[in-house]
């Protein structure tokens, strides 16, 4: 169990990114974490992440505080990031290094074949595509099989076709390992076809500003009514995160502003 | 025949014939770049032969070539070349452990940097030359002085070149050895090492090349032994085709060894995503 208790974090500027966050994370549970820029969801990544320490509250995974980078937490950032000496199998096993050799070979080349890129495994970093690189970087964040795999607009740079096709193979590959997921997104749709819990915070300081639960059956139908329905709520809370909604003349609630992306 | 196999078709025929023109031209290039210094050999060589210059002072191509042999046949050339070869290589390893020491600590450490790096920068920009009377002074007129002033040489290219290639790794890269929980010693081994590698090579070439050009200028000081004493002792003597024979070595040995480096350097430099890739 991942829990935040009373997470905040000031830099030394005097900015408050984060005030107060807490919240839980069963094991195996894929949390979305979505709002405006300056809401503080890439701080909170990082403080979970260990890069970066809260100035107040703690960060507890099964009763240890992170305080640092941890073994069974994995972190995916907004580009790949992938270290271009190493070809494509040595970025993959750059977590393995401790490993016997046969073992780390076995299990990298498991890995690409998930994320099915084997044919690409002797291939320098420079030569992939985007959405390649990117699943590199997944596969090097999966292979030492954290409990927690933590994803910071993984997604973002990639076109909308690429974009979809690697949140299949995301989804994929939770339902392989089941690590419990925590991505930060700003794409609506993203969090609707991945999530079983969306969290909507609001900024200036970064708060949570509403849980929207999402149980639609997997696998996720993007053109579905009810897909539809769970988009037009989420970019309400948005909208509404934002001071931004409008009361329409019959008392409802209804988005500024439609649009499957959200910025 | 379908329309796109007969596309294929044309192509492939087209392809077949290019490709042996292609291939010679490959070969012709650097043959272009011989021609003009041949030609200026050969005119030089014909016009002394046909009595238009005694060729005294700009001795012929052949009576250089000559030259050069005789040299190399007393064993005298390979002597001189061994010594000044000897003084590079010692202030070489000596340039660069002392730019590699300092320009790693400098990069890594802003504090060093900013108590170390404007006294180094001001010592930089004394030339080097200008050192030698001093290291005359201090360490005699024997191989310290000049095994000094070739390290010094070196030493500020090297030291340039590490500092800047470590100030600028890329912080984000670091993050990922972190968030693998690397120590500082995996992180320097894995990440550090291997991001400075490209601009380290090329501060190590550009410090080979200072350290050839302080090797002459030290062996114009005194020495007696070594190529820079056979380019004085043939202008003393006036022996044209000696110094000529003797930039031509220091010619072949300054390529070769320079060759040598980037030769050696390639194998950690495969995965540089270079502009020009041949």
């Amino acid at each position: 169990m991942l829990v935040l208790d009373r997470v905040g974090k000031t830099y030394p500027n005097g900015v408050r990114a984060l005030d107060g966050i807490s919240l839980e994370v069963a094991p195996g549970e894929i949390l979305v974490v979505i709002g405006g820029s300056g809401c503080g969801k890439s701080t909170m990544l990082r403080a979970i992440s260990g890069l970066d320490t809260p100035t107040q509250g703690r960060v507890v995974l099964d009763g240890t505080v992170i305080t640092e980078p941890h073994e069974e937490i994995g972190i995916i950032f907004q580009e790949p990031r992938l270290l271009p000496w190493l070809r494509v199998a040595d970025n993959v096993g750059f977590g393995l290094e401790d490993c016997p050799k046969a073992e780390r070979r076995a299990r990298v080349a498991t890995t690409l074949q998930r994320v099915g890129l084997t044919d690409k495994a002797r291939v320098w970093p420079r030569e992939l595509s985007g959405g390649q690189a990117q699943r590199v970087a997944i596969a090097r964040a999966l292979v030492p099989r954290p409990q927690v795999l933590l994803l910071d607009e993984p997604f973002s740079a990639l076109d909308a076709f690429t974009r979809a096709d690697l949140q299949d193979h995301l989804l994929a590959l939770w339902a392989d390992l089941k690590p419990t997921l925590v991505m930060v997104t700003h794409d609506v749709e993203e969090a609707i076809v991945l999530a079983d819990r969306i969290m909507v915070m609001r900024p200036h300081p970064g708060r949570v500003y509403e849980e929207i639960a999402c149980d639609l059956p997997r696998p996720r139908d993007r053109q579905s009514a009810a897909f539809d329905f769970a988009k037009r709520r989420v970019l309400a809370a948005l909208d509404r995160s934002l001071d931004r909604a409008i009361i329409t003349e019959d008392g409802e609630t209804r988005a500024a502003h439609g649009g499957g992306m959200w910025w | 025949m379908s329309l796109v196999s007969m596309t294929a078709t044309v192509e492939q025929a087209a392809g077949e014939r290019a490709a042996p023109k292609a291939g010679r031209a490959r070969l012709l290039r650097p043959v272009l770049g011989f021609l003009l210094p041949v030609c200026l050999a050969l005119f030089w060589e014909l016009a002394v032969r046909m009595g238009l210059s005694n060729g005294r002072l700009v001795p012929p191509p052949s009576v250089i070539f000559n030259t050069f042999v005789d040299l190399a046949r007393t064993g005298e050339l390979q002597t001189h070349a061994l010594a000044t070869l000897t003084r590079v290589a010692a202030g070489f390893v000596c340039g660069v452990t002392a730019g590699t020491i300092f320009g790693a600590i400098t990069g890594y450490s802003a504090l060093t940097h900013r108590v170390v790096d404007p006294t180094l920068q001001a010592l930089r920009s004394i030339p080097s030359i200008a050192w030698v009377p001093l290291f005359i002074l201090w360490f005699g007129i024997f191989e310290a002085s000049k095994i000094i002033l070739i390290a010094v040489g070196v030493f500020f290219p090297v030291y340039l070149g590490v500092m800047g290639a470590v100030i600028s790794v890329d912080r984000k890269i670091v993050e990922v050895g972190r968030a693998f929980r690397l120590s500082g010693a995996a992180m320097v081994r894995r990440i550090l090492l291997p991001a400075v590698m490209p601009a380290y090579v090329i501060s190590l070439r550009a410090g080979l090349g200072l350290g050839w050009m302080f090797v002459v200028a030290a062996e114009f000081l005194g020495a007696s032994t070594g190529l820079g004493f056979l380019l004085i002792d043939g202008q003393q003597l006036g022996k044209p085709a000696q110094i000529v024979a003797a930039i031509v070595a220091f010619a072949i040995l300054g390529k070769t060894s320079d060759w040598l480096i980037a030769r050696v350097s390639t194998p950690f430099l495969r995965w540089e995503d270079r502009f020009a890739r041949n």
